[in-house]
């Protein structure tokens, strides 16, 4: 079986996989790293959202083999970790808020509110309505209200 | 007509002599301190009301509930250990919707004890609980309520007794607090009393509850117990546990709803595939094993199967729409003359589905002589009998663990996945991990049935004299029965009459008009039981109050009537009122409104609690004309005020998101959420089909008011919030566009926003270009 190597939260790792088989399934049935969920399979519900490179993505809809050997993975366990902290300062929001609910999707949505925060940044501009509205994590608890409010305080005390 | 009255503080209408907050409870055998009480505890009888009630008003589901619990004798216990924490194995099925934060609120109340020293976990199946191990009818706080208080009230009097011998003082001079009991003598912490205060044996003892003015913790908001878990992922679902050698499993379905593999054409061809260990035909699909869920879904779609149609093979929403049509119960007439006006409700509600975010799923480890199932189960005991029988093994070989479910809104009182997979590892030997691909769990999982509901309503000068409402829909199905299979086996009766038994009792004791409308009459009939069914979120409710809601201000528009003034004048339940006078005056109700916007307000009164919802929608251009990417627009819901009387809550802060879901629920009913059934299949495949609410179509503005307590006793809450809302929704729609609709939701006839998903093979491919996506 081809080996297949990529960085995850901070430590390089390597697989005995076909390169053909997606991150999502290498990281939950190989290498046990569970916090992305599975809720979909093709890219639209967004509950696997994690980050490469510090960006916003699907492992749902990414081949193993197409990661490079230096790409950085994390996951939700590694989130707080990027910033030396037990929890990153959105995972605080998110408990200051009390968000989830049954608590499914809502690795997914800190995930993806981190890299929607670190995108307006890079846009050199704060986080907006429209913004929100685009959003494209499903919480089919309705948490979306709280959501909102968490994304807004955990971007205010994100350096 | 005079209010009904539940009483306000149980103590104050005891007879003399009675102490309602007086219980039995017990100290049992243990090397700690374990204390008990009887989950049948506390429940209330039915109040006596002073009009002609209708049944809901008299007995509601809740109370068929918990007096389903008397004949069952068996206890709950908490347990104290040296380390100062108590746990408790809640016999209820957490979804999402709070039950083990509210659960541990009562503990800690009753017991003195931090939140955090509290840790409450799901017990497994226990048969011996018969009916009382169901999670249903946002019931569990409602018939546990009293029961955990009194299992901890025991182990705090057991833990006074102890510290009265460790540190030589009378019990009265004690104070418990925090964990910690404080006597003239000195102090001692309950992890220093626990052993000291377990029994050798199980004695009987009489303990007094706290009065509700000395509440310090119920009645406080609080963060969810597992909040942390939740933002960490360490929090596990199914799919998320390790049992050994339960590899990933997927089944590969059939083209038509519910139809049946005859053979599978390649399996030594799929057998060959990377990862894959084993295949086997299953009367429901054929299963396949492999080291990676994504290499069985890849085996899915490579599979060659000859099917045998499912049994609505050919059939189209209007066929169905036909189907309910001839099952209507003809109304009767009413007169319509200058002095006596008929205004009537037609609305057709299509399927919906309640797929949760963690799909059917369950691991089982099925052997010769015995079985073991993990699964999210609201009915666990009916599981484990049915698996049992299935298998052909004793009831007490197959153990039945209950998972933390990702979602439920009703889908996990049925245990589809797990009798799945318990057959699937009958037939392969083997452990499994099975799980249902979301293209299933859209298209093939138990849904809302399709259904209609009319209102006829005769108005005589500025009166309501009649209101009668027909509600006529697909069946559904209530075989999971109160949760164990005495009651299961009567609603799966040949010809459909047990189940149609439990849809009318449930109807009955659930729906109610709780307006002074003169001869009330609310009638269920059902029909054709070949679809996936089952109770969505607050079952009935929604569409029946929504096509009530309606003709209530249509009734408005007749007699020339505000439509809030309108219900403030007619409704006979003071705590309703309360609700809508409640968002009336938060909400601004009757402020100046944009053509094409307009505000709704409405009602509904269940679970032993009363609300209302008033929002605001906007239906112009703006919001309709939106073009987004895999999802609909629509008008949107600019602005909704909540109001929420449940009796005693509990956790308010709970409270409030159990109503902000079911607010998202409502919009959804209303205006996007519905599965088009085309030709023997449904269209809905994922998420990029059902238009379940997004952060597009929510109201930038949401305000939920949460009542002070009213009647000293908690109500329900995880479906609470779903029938104002839609019925809310309804009535701004209708007013913001001049037509009232006549079906749900409106968007439903529109051509369809996607393009169908293949059902051969039945899982769409896994993307690959994920990286050119990043954000």
């Amino acid at each position: 079986m081809p080996k297949q190597t990529f960085r995850l939260n901070g430590r390089t790792v390597t697989v005995d996989v076909h390169p053909d088989v997606r991150v999502l399934w290498v990281l939950r049935d190989l290498l046990g790293v569970t916090g992305p969920k599975y809720g979909c399979g093709i890219n639209v519900c967004k509950a696997c959202t994690s980050h490469v490179n510090g960006r916003g993505f699907n492992p749902c809809a990414v081949r193993v083999g197409d990661l490079a050997a230096d790409d950085e993975v994390t996951t939700i366990e590694g989130l707080a970790g990027t910033v030396d902290e037990d929890l990153h300062p959105m995972q605080q929001a998110w408990l200051d808020r009390d968000v989830a609910q049954c608590g499914y999707c809502q690795p997914g949505q800190i995930m993806a509110a981190v890299a929607l925060v670190r995108k307006v940044r890079r846009e050199q501009r704060e986080i907006e309505d429209a913004d929100l509205d685009s959003i494209r994590n499903i919480c089919r608890c309705g948490t979306y209200v709280r959501i909102r409010e968490a994304i807004e305080q955990g971007a205010r005390a994100m350096a | 007509m005079s209010a009904v009255h539940r009483p306000l503080d149980p103590e104050a209408v005891a007879p003399p002599g009675v102490d309602r907050r007086s219980f039995v409870g017990y100290v049992l055998g243990g090397t700690t301190l374990v204390a008990a009480a009887d989950l049948a505890l506390g429940a209330e009888p039915a109040a006596a009301v002073p009009t002609v009630p209708q049944p809901a008003e008299l007995y509601d589901l809740n109370d068929l509930l918990t007096d389903a619990a008397r004949p069952t004798a068996n206890l709950i216990r908490i347990e104290l250990h040296e380390d100062g924490t108590a746990s408790f194995a809640l016999p209820r099925s957490e979804n999402g919707q709070g039950v083990t934060t509210s659960t541990a609120m009562l503990i800690a109340e009753e017991l003195d004890l931090p939140l955090d020293k509290v840790r409450v976990t799901l017990a497994d199946a226990r048969p011996e609980l018969l009916f009382n191990q169901l999670t249903g009818g946002s019931n569990t706080t409602i018939s546990t309520y009293t029961p955990v208080r009194v299992a901890a009230a025991v182990a705090r009097g057991a833990l006074l007794d102890a510290a009265a011998v460790l540190l030589g003082d009378e019990v009265a001079k004690l104070v418990a607090k925090g964990g910690i009991v404080q006597g003239p003598s000195g102090t001692a912490s309950y992890g220093d009393l626990a052993r000291a205060a377990a029994s050798r044996t199980d004695r009987t003892v009489r303990v007094r509850l706290k009065d509700p003015s000395r509440f310090r913790v119920v009645g406080t908001g609080q963060g969810r117990v597992d909040a942390r878990d939740a933002v960490t992922g360490r929090k596990t679902f199914a799919t998320d546990l390790q049992v050994d050698g339960a590899l990933p499993t997927m089944v590969c379905r059939a083209p038509t709803l519910n139809g049946e593999p005859r053979r599978l054409r390649n399996e030594a061809e799929v057998l060959a595939l990377p990862g894959v260990t084993d295949v086997a035909v299953l009367p429901f699909g054929v299963a396949v094993r492999a080291e990676t869920f994504g290499q069985c879904i890849d085996a899915v779609r490579a599979m060659k199967v000859d099917w045998r149609d499912g049994p609505v093979a050919g059939m189209s929403d209007d066929d169905v729409v036909r189907e309910l049509r001839r099952a209507q119960l003809p109304l009767p007439a009413l007169p319509n003359t200058p002095l006596s006006r008929t205004v009537e409700t037609d609305v057709l509600c299509y399927f919906r589905s309640n797929s949760a975010m963690d799909t059917n799923s369950a691991i089982a480890d099925v052997r010769e002589d015995r079985a073991e199932i993990w699964s999210a189960l609201k009915s666990p005991i009916a599981a484990q009998q049915r698996i049992a029988e299935v298998l052909g093994l004793p009831q007490d070989r197959v153990d039945v663990h209950v998972v933390q479910g990702g979602g439920s809104f009703g889908r996990r009182l049925f245990f589809d996945g797990a009798l799945e997979a318990a057959q699937v590892s009958r037939a392969m030997g083997k452990p499994v991990k099975l799980m249902w691909h979301r293209a299933d769990d859209a298209r093939v999982g138990r849904g809302h049935p399709m259904c209609t509901s009319r209102v006829r309503a005769v108005v005589v000068g500025k009166k309501v004299v009649a209101f009668q409402q027909s509600h006529t829909s697909i069946e559904t199905d209530y075989r999971h029965g109160l949760g164990e299979l005495i009651t299961a086996t009567a609603a799966s009766l040949p010809t459909g009459l047990g189940n149609l038994g439990f849809a009318e009792t449930i109807f009955a004791l659930t729906q109610e008009v709780p307006y002074d409308f003169g001869v009330v009459t609310q009638t269920l009939t059902e029909t054709d039981d070949r679809f996936n069914t089952g109770s969505m979120r607050n079952i009935y409710s929604p569409d029946v109050r929504a096509a009530g809601e309606l003709t209530v201000d249509k009734i408005a528009t007749v007699v020339k009537e505000d439509p809030y003034e309108f219900r403030r004048r007619h409704l006979r339940d003071e705590r309703t009122r309360a609700v809508l006078e409640k968002v009336a005056e938060v909400g601004d109700w009757g402020r100046a409104m944009p053509a094409g916007t307009a505000q709704g307000i409405a009602i509904h009164k269940e679970y032993k609690g009363a609300s209302a919802c008033l929002v605001e929608l906007d239906c112009r251009d703006v919001q309709t004309g939106r073009d987004i990417r895999d999802g609909v627009g629509g008008p949107r819901v600019t602005r909704v005020t909540f109001a929420v009387d449940v009796g005693l809550p509990v956790n308010p802060r709970g409270l409030e998101a159990q109503m902000q879901g079911g607010i998202m629920d409502g919009i959804a009913l209303a205006l996007t959420s519905s599965m088009h059934l085309r030709d023997g299949h449904f269209l809905e495949a994922s998420w990029d089909n059902y238009f379940y609410t997004r952060q597009w179509n929510v109201p930038p503005e949401v305000e939920v008011i949460v009542m002070p307590p009213t009647t000293g006793v908690p109500g329900g809450a995880g479906e609470a919030g779903v029938a104002a809302s839609f019925a809310a929704v309804a009535c701004a729609y209708a007013r913001a566009t001049g037509r009232s609709p006549s079906y749900f939701p409106v968007n439903h006839r529109d051509p369809v926003e996607f393009s169908v998903k293949p059902y051969v093979p039945p899982v769409p491919p896994s993307p690959v270009n994920g990286l050119k996506k990043i954000v």
